[in-house]
């Protein structure tokens, strides 16, 4: 009998082994989460049958997340390992934090995908390969010395041989799909065969075919029965004499939805604007891996949303300014190319002292660097990428789903301070999705621009809110409140061109100070774990699913190690030191060469700090975290 | 031409609405006042409400334009005025936008905003200020400067050859350019209100005198002496006939312009080309702006004034409206709740 998931030191499972039986005889083994990934050529579909099995894991009730790992190059020559898309997903009965580490189940649709994911399956993994893509010449493409399939490599692991490509043309050929186009439904082959694995429906991949190619009658036929061809095909296989089941999550009540970063981000503008009352722009310039923000916005002109596909990053930001000058809630969408293009402008906003969302979806840098790879690299130039004295806001989200939230707060902190604020997603976060608790708008915070009524007899364009600093928001169709204001220094109170030295040094620290006192408004950090002991764990931004997973798996051995994860950055929230105070030691983990960690030092230089910084273009691994964060408990 | 309507009946404006704020700081006969004495007779005579009316800029010496009308008022970074203003007319498409640029600003660090402005077709006013110098940074040649020209940052002459504004626009697909020169008042005013009455991008280039860094380098085309000569005003309907003696025109030999004069070699006044700045095939209108001392005179006036393309900003709000109109979203919350949702 083979034992799918075999525990290790490495990976711990918890298996119930409630042994059941099915109609067929097929032993059940009941799961409490699986992490399975989908591997093939970028154009074999992967992420679209990622998304299919998704939706059904999560219309069963398993919480989830997923992870999307493709080149960078739309079609990279077919066979190499350079064109191998992968499609990651974690699925379970528990709270599931990230999209796993290392894959219990691979499915290697040719050579290359095999050879680029062996070294992220587990220990007696099941890998599940496409037979009829290790022909020699497919072994060589992809830079295999001998056919991995008999030389010994896969020892150790479940294997199954299944003649997907050929399978799946007979069954097109009997619905009169041409070989080609055949060819593409191989992924829907592989898929059935997870169905029948895990239990799940064919019925409800059935139906996300049905929406998906609902203009494309004998491709959705096609398809379909490829699907039901993979599930019968593992039915009546003699290697499956065991299946997996994991039962729907406790925890989870209401209503769900499947959501990623990019459209979570998108999504919490909309509502930002329509609990403000205003309408939303966009002014943005498509990059990876920022595009569908700019996308998801375009479709929803139902709702007022306006956006502009710019000329460049400066137009995108540029217009986005004039925009929030016109009374809009603006915002600009990039990564970090763009964000170093759009400097000035935010610069401009900040002496303006207008509304402005910035969104970031860091990848690997410098320059074009790793497009299509998660990083945190873009937190110093957030922070200070700017000429002059140019404080703003910078936050960071923390899952796919809160990319909604802190998208949310950063347009209302935005509005009601008039002032521009950062925030930092990465590419992990973007395409990165997870089941999400739909939110009822009347459960969110309000939010209250700070506009001016028409013929004011006190508006001046820089006075201020004595709370918050906030100038008001006069706009351009209000009657008897005409003025100017732009990029040169202008007088306080009465916003008039000034060169006075004593006056920019005043507008300088009102500037400042008016960023500082967003702390006011910033939510106390929370510690998960107890608020003192031997160490504390400091994260930001997209990491948190691994860093709270570490952390859990080291309580539950009963050591004393907490989380501190931060998503408001400048200005941090005012409990920070505190939090620092409690614990004999302190690890700052970033994917990054180190950068928040400068900030932290730059402002609680008392306390110590040790760090674990990665930058391979990657997510942590809860493994690794654990080992690093052992060594440290252990004094190493 | 006038395919816009402004309600005047609604307000009576004069000039002391608009009158700057405070001190006008550019130099004691500097071009630039012209054409602001110009613009503000203009927004007298157009009428309408005045908080309607914003006026844009990048960075340069007409860039201060904003801080001198009583406007709405933006002045922006180098370059990115258009940008700016598309921004302010996108999101508010009943404004009134003006963008104040110069030859610098709008034809070297803000050109791809300027092209891709034009060729979207916003609604928006631009006037470039052209004085083939940079003035704000005390005298280096700028896109438009002539071959040859000695400046500061070119001591044995400019090498490069110089843009005209023109034929950018042309090649954006601008359905709207004008020319004038500070000079004459008059044909400002003329020019500029044409300008603001088009609907779609319309830009002026106004060749316009820096006393300081490039003092007369219009001359050839402003001054009394020559100017009839050398230059010729064109006027829809009208044919192209120039001159002191009002006897020379542009007709057309071997598919090419020229100029002839009239009653000698058989020309006749009818061989004379007719303006028409409405033609939406540009290639006269591309020839006219490229026309150049000494071979023809510098074509003045509103050279292209088409019709031919809807503005960007009508064309969005209109499909918004047809959106909305079709779609059963109505709120977030309807949003938020639909497509696949699961109940647990």
């Amino acid at each position: 009998m083979y034992l799918l998931f075999r525990c290790s030191k490495i990976v711990i499972l918890t298996i119930n082994f409630l042994f059941m039986k099915d109609n067929k005889n097929h032993k059940i083994i009941e799961l409490e989460h699986v992490v399975v990934k989908l591997a093939g050529d970028s154009g074999d579909g992967m992420q679209l049958s990622g998304s299919q099995f998704s939706d059904t894991t999560a219309f069963d009730g398993h919480d989830l997340a997923t992870f999307p790992d493709y080149p960078a190059e739309i079609r990279a020559p077919q066979g190499t390992v350079a064109g191998v898309s992968g499609f990651q997903l974690h699925f379970g009965h528990i709270k599931v934090e990230t999209p796993g580490d290392l894959a219990d189940v691979l499915i290697a649709l040719n050579p290359a995908a095999l050879k680029v994911n062996m070294k992220w399956v587990k220990p007696g993994a099941t890998i599940i390969v496409d037979v009829d893509s290790f022909e020699p010449k497919d072994i060589e493409k992809a830079g295999w010395q001998n056919n991995p399939l008999d030389d010994g490599t896969l020892d150790g692991y479940r294997v199954i041989k299944a003649p997907i490509t050929s399978l799946s043309r007979t069954t097109c050929a009997e619905i009169g799909l041409d070989a080609k186009s055949a060819d593409r439904t191989k992924n829907q082959f592989a898929l059935g065969i997870l169905y029948f694995m895990f239990h799940k429906d064919v019925e409800l991949g059935a139906k996300f075919l049905q929406e998906k190619f609902a203009k494309k009658e004998l491709v959705a036929a096609a398809n379909k029965a490829v699907l039901e061809a993979g599930y019968h095909f593992a039915e009546n296989l003699q290697e499956f004499d065991i299946t997996y089941r994991i039962k729907p999550s406790d925890d989870m009540k209401g209503r769900y939805r499947s959501i990623n970063g990019n459209t979570a981000a998108a999504w919490g503008l909309m509502a930002a604007a329509e609990k403000a009352g205003l309408e939303l722009f966009l002014g943005s310039y498509p990059i990876t891996p920022a595009t569908e923000i700019l996308q998801e916005l375009a479709h929803h002109k139902e709702l007022g949303v306006k956006t502009l596909q710019a000329e460049d990053e400066i137009a995108g930001i540029s217009s986005a300014i004039g925009a929030a000058f016109a009374g809009k809630l603006a915002a600009t969408s990039t990564s970090g190319p763009g964000l170093a293009l759009k400097s000035e402008a935010i610069g401009l906003a900040v002496i303006t002292e207008l509304p402005l969302v910035i969104i970031d979806v860091q990848r690997g840098g410098p320059s074009t660097g790793l497009p299509t790879k998660p990083e945190q690299s873009d937190l110093m130039q957030a922070l200070f990428g700017r000429n002059g004295e140019s404080p703003v806001v910078v936050m960071a989200a923390s899952t796919p789903g809160n990319c909604f939230d802190y998208a949310f707060m950063a347009a209302k902190i935005a509005v009601e301070h008039m002032v521009p604020v950062i925030l930092l997603t990465d590419g992990y976060l973007a395409n990165g999705s997870e089941l999400w608790k739909v939110p009822k708008m009347a459960d969110l915070p309000s939010i209250k621009p700070r506009r001016v009524d028409d013929n004011d007899p006190d508006y001046k364009p820089y006075r201020r809110d004595p709370q918050t600093l906030a100038r008001s928001w006069a706009v351009p169709g209000q009657e008897g409140l005409r003025h100017r204001i732009g990029g040169l220094e202008k007088e306080d109170v009465i916003g008039i061109v000034s060169h006075d030295p004593l006056n920019h040094q005043k507008m300088v620290g009102l500037r400042q100070e008016k960023v500082y006192r967003v702390a006011n408004v910033v939510p106390e950090l929370e510690v998960f774990g107890e608020k003192s002991g031997d160490l504390l764990v400091v994260g930001w931004g997209g990491t948190y699913g691994h860093l709270v997973s570490a952390v859990k798996d080291l309580q539950v051995e009963g050591k004393s190690v907490s989380l501190a994860h931060f998503n408001y950055i400048y200005p941090m929230p005012k409990n920070t030191r505190e939090i620092l105070n409690g614990f004999k030691k302190i690890v700052v983990c970033e994917l990054n060469n180190g950068q928040f960690i400068y900030w932290l030092r730059a402002q609680f230089p008392q306390y110590q700090y040790l760090t674990y910084h990665k930058v391979q273009g990657l997510p942590f691994l809860i493994n690794e975290l654990k080992s690093r964060f052992n060594d440290i408990l252990k004094g190493e | 031409m006038s395919n816009r309507e402004f309600n005047q009946n609604v307000n009576v404006l004069t000039k002391e609405d608009f009158k700057s704020p405070g001190p006008v700081k550019w130099c004691a006969g500097c071009g630039d006042y012209a054409i602001l004495a110009a613009v503000n007779s203009i927004l007298v005579d157009l009428g309408g409400q005045k908080e309607d009316i914003v006026f844009v800029s990048g960075i340069g010496c007409s860039s201060r334009f904003p801080y001198y009308i009583n406007t709405y008022g933006f002045h922006g970074m180098h370059g990115r005025g258009a940008a700016i203003a598309s921004g302010i007319k996108i999101a508010n498409p009943r404004l009134q936008v003006w963008h104040i640029t110069g030859d610098g600003d709008s034809m070297a660090i803000g050109g791809n905003h300027f092209i891709h402005t034009i060729r979207r077709n916003i609604d928006m006013n631009i006037i470039i200020f052209n004085n083939k110098i940079y003035g704000l940074t005390k005298g280096q040649y700028s896109p438009t400067s002539p071959k040859g020209l000695v400046t500061k940052s070119s001591p044995e002459g400019v090498v490069e050859n110089p843009f005209t504004p023109g034929e950018l626009v042309m090649g954006a697909q601008g359905t709207f350019f004008a020319r004038a020169v500070d000079t004459d008042p008059k044909m400002l005013k003329e020019v500029i209100k044409a300008a603001a009455l088009h609907k779609g991008t319309s830009v002026v280039e106004v060749l316009q005198n820096c006393v300081i860094f490039n003092n007369q380098i219009h001359s050839m085309v402003s001054a009394k002496e020559t100017k009839e000569d050398h230059t010729i005003y064109l006027e829809a309907g009208k044919p192209m006939i120039f001159g002191k003696e009002r006897n020379k025109g542009i007709t057309v030999k071997n598919n090419r312009l020229q100029v002839a004069t009239i009653g000698e070699n058989g020309v006749k006044e009818s061989d004379v080309l007719v303006h028409d700045p409405t033609n939406p095939n540009d290639m006269t209108h591309y020839t006219l702006v490229r026309m150049g001392l000494p071979e023809f005179p510098v074509a003045m006036g509103v050279i292209r004034s088409c019709d031919c393309m809807e503005p960007y900003d009508e064309l969005y709000e209109r499909q918004i409206a047809e959106v909305k109109q079709k779609s059963r979203i109505k709120c977030m919350d309807d949003l938020l709740n639909s497509g696949n949702v699961l109940d647990l």
